[in-house]
């Protein structure tokens, strides 16, 4: 007890150093060893990551010494032994146009659903809708797929994509025969996953700015809209930000309702060069190809290669948001994250 | 609201008449044979969610004790963030990680593969969610409990852990059903099966993958059939979680669900 309580002060310098000098001179206690243990167990995530990237910069070793550069810009894609080549191109490109739209459509969606939320909606509203919107983001994405497959990529063939061609099929983008099972329909399901994300952490970001920010707007004599423009939006901004990028890394990173309606085309063939074509994410392809991929061929290290880019896609997309949504929690203090 | 709307009607105009008895109980088999059912994925998941809590739940409950009680310096706040990272992480970069660890060394795809993969997903949620329930235990809990001379380790233990027992539950609890529906990483490590569990070491079957499955071979009716009656029983399992949840514990902030 009374070791523990004198050894708080130093603690806060060195804590590592401490621990690691007292486990060497063999003097701890059970409250060290508590302390000793529970540290190395929260440690366990550094080891993780850790872990993750060398496996990932190993296994892609293979077929980076084979292609060099030529991996990330090439836009061959052929598995057959003698003839191999491996171009991620097409795949990266193709996660960022679904990502692109997810976002795109998604994200107004979500800043009117969470302004709803937190600045109109009476308590009782706001408690209901926030509970289906939790549901929403609960539902697995197995079943995203299955149901986009079998009703949702109907409502996009026939309502949407339909039309689109009759009016405007003569431009680039709506080349193609609407099909139902292309880029347009695997962002549209996107935008429907990200949105209990987006809208959700908003809500929160902004119900944490002090209402004096929104006294203070309607001080000066703003509308109900230009109080939350300039007084709420203004204010959450970079927490708003945050959770917009937050949603984008789901995107990104989403395998499976993608790969149940994207098309799965292959190689130059997965280009996105038209909404309407079929394609492939880098996430869809590593889901596809995997088990078929022998072990120690050319083709499991581009696989391992393709997961090494989304790797970092991800790893960068989510170190900033994080860093945006932490600044507007903060400010709330306390422990209210 | 219009998609979940649509989700639950369709998967249960379509899911429920599949559901029987023997399609509950029944192993899959060959998928065009009338009496092959679910009861192998259903065993799958469960064993996969009992094995990936014995992995994951102690060293969450310990990393989040570390956070919340310990962590209050630079390294507690670099594992803090990395934490948060690690839980926005795509799931099948998760696979891959266990796929190079665990399947490669065993020479095969495994059970408890999966089980090591799904135990990463949930390792951060419930660090964090123990880490923000131990925050909110009121600081006199703590210091009547030193005052009476417990050690502090009792104190964090059976004190406090304790009287945050809620929130923990309660991250648990989303944090399996969250588990329960991932299939990518799964599809890189168990692999799936037709049959009964036969160890840890050998390919399992689980519900998400049993509905891949099906999706593959979506031009057999049975295949399709089969394929919306286990994604009735999933999302029975993953909202039944969630609502009863939500049920037992009302008005909690809803950031560290939304990360779920």
């Amino acid at each position: 007890m009374s070791l523990s309580e004198e050894a708080r002060p130093q603690q806060a310098k060195t804590p590592i150093r401490k621990r690691l000098d007292a486990l060497l001179a063999l003097r701890f206690s059970i409250d060290d060893l508590f302390e000793t243990s529970t540290t190395i167990l929260a440690a366990s995530i550094i080891l993780i990551i850790t872990v993750t990237s060398v496996l990932l910069i190993r296994g892609s070793i293979p077929v980076l010494e084979g292609f060099k550069t030529g991996f990330f810009t090439g836009t061959n894609w052929i598995s057959v032994a003698g003839s191999e080549s491996y171009g991620v191109l097409p795949y990266v490109l193709g996660t960022l146009v679904t990502s692109a739209i997810a976002v795109a459509v998604g994200v107004p969606l979500s800043l009117g659903i969470a302004i709803f939320l937190a600045e109109m909606a009476p308590w009782s509203v706001r408690n209901a809708l926030s509970r289906v919107i939790e549901l929403l983001a609960a539902v697995p994405s197995i079943i995203y797929g299955f149901w986009g497959l079998f009703v949702f990529r109907f409502w996009i063939r026939d309502y949407l994509e339909a039309p689109i061609t009759s009016y405007a099929g003569a431009f680039p983008v709506f080349q193609g025969t609407p099909f139902g099972l292309d880029i347009l329909t695997a962002g549209l399901i996107l935008a429907i996953m990200i949105i209990p994300t987006v809208s959700s952490i908003s809500k929160d970001v902004m119900m944490a700015v002090p209402s004096s920010q929104r006294e203070a707007a309607y001080s000066i004599g703003a509308t109900r809209w230009e109080v939350v423009r300039t007084g709420v939006l203004g204010y959450a901004r970079s927490g708003i930000f945050g959770a917009i990028i937050l949603g984008l890394g789901r995107a990104v990173g989403e395998t499976m309702a993608v790969t149940m309606v994207i098309g799965n085309a292959s190689g130059s063939a997965a280009l996105p060069t038209s909404l309407f074509k079929q394609g492939a994410t880098m996430a869809s392809v590593i889901a596809n190809e995997f088990g078929e991929a022998e072990s120690g061929s050319l083709h499991l290290s581009a696989l391992i290669g393709i997961g090494l880019t989304l790797f970092l896609f991800a790893l960068v997309i989510n170190v900033f948001a994080q860093v945006m949504v932490w600044r507007v929690l903060k400010v709330r203090g306390g422990s209210v994250e | 609201m219009l998609p979940l709307a649509s989700i639950l009607f369709e998967v249960v105009g379509k899911g429920l008449p599949a559901i029987s008895l023997s399609f509950l109980t029944r192993p899959t088999g060959n998928v065009t044979d009338p009496s092959s059912g679910i009861g192998n994925a259903i065993e799958g998941t469960l064993i996969l969610i009992g094995v990936t809590c014995l992995i994951a739940v102690p060293i969450g409950l310990f990393a989040g004790i570390y956070l919340a009680e310990f962590g209050d310096n630079k390294f507690g706040r670099t594992i803090r963030f990395l934490n948060d990272v690690l839980a926005e992480f795509p799931s099948i970069v998760i696979g891959i990680l266990a796929f190079s660890v665990v399947v490669i060394a065993i020479g095969h795809f495994s059970a408890i593969a999966g089980a090591v993969a799904l135990s990463i997903i949930m390792l951060p949620i419930v660090t964090r969610t123990t880490e923000e329930s131990i925050k909110l235990v009121p600081s006199s809990i703590r210091d009547a409990s030193m005052a009476l001379g417990i050690r502090r380790w009792r104190t964090s233990l059976s004190v406090v852990l304790v009287t945050a027992k809620d929130g923990v539950i309660t991250g648990i609890m989303l944090s399996i059903a969250r588990i329960s529906g991932e299939t990518a990483p799964l599809l890189l490590t168990v692999l799936g099966s037709g049959f009964f569990f036969s160890g840890l070491d050998q390919p399992i079957d689980a519900l998400p993958l049993r509905i891949f499955t099906d999706y593959k071979n979506s031009n057999y009716p049975s295949a399709l059939a089969q394929g919306w009656g286990a994604a009735l029983v999933l999302i029975m399992l993953v909202l039944g979680l969630n609502l009863g949840v939500r049920l037992l514990t009302r008005g909690r902030s809803s950031f560290a669900r939304a990360r779920a």
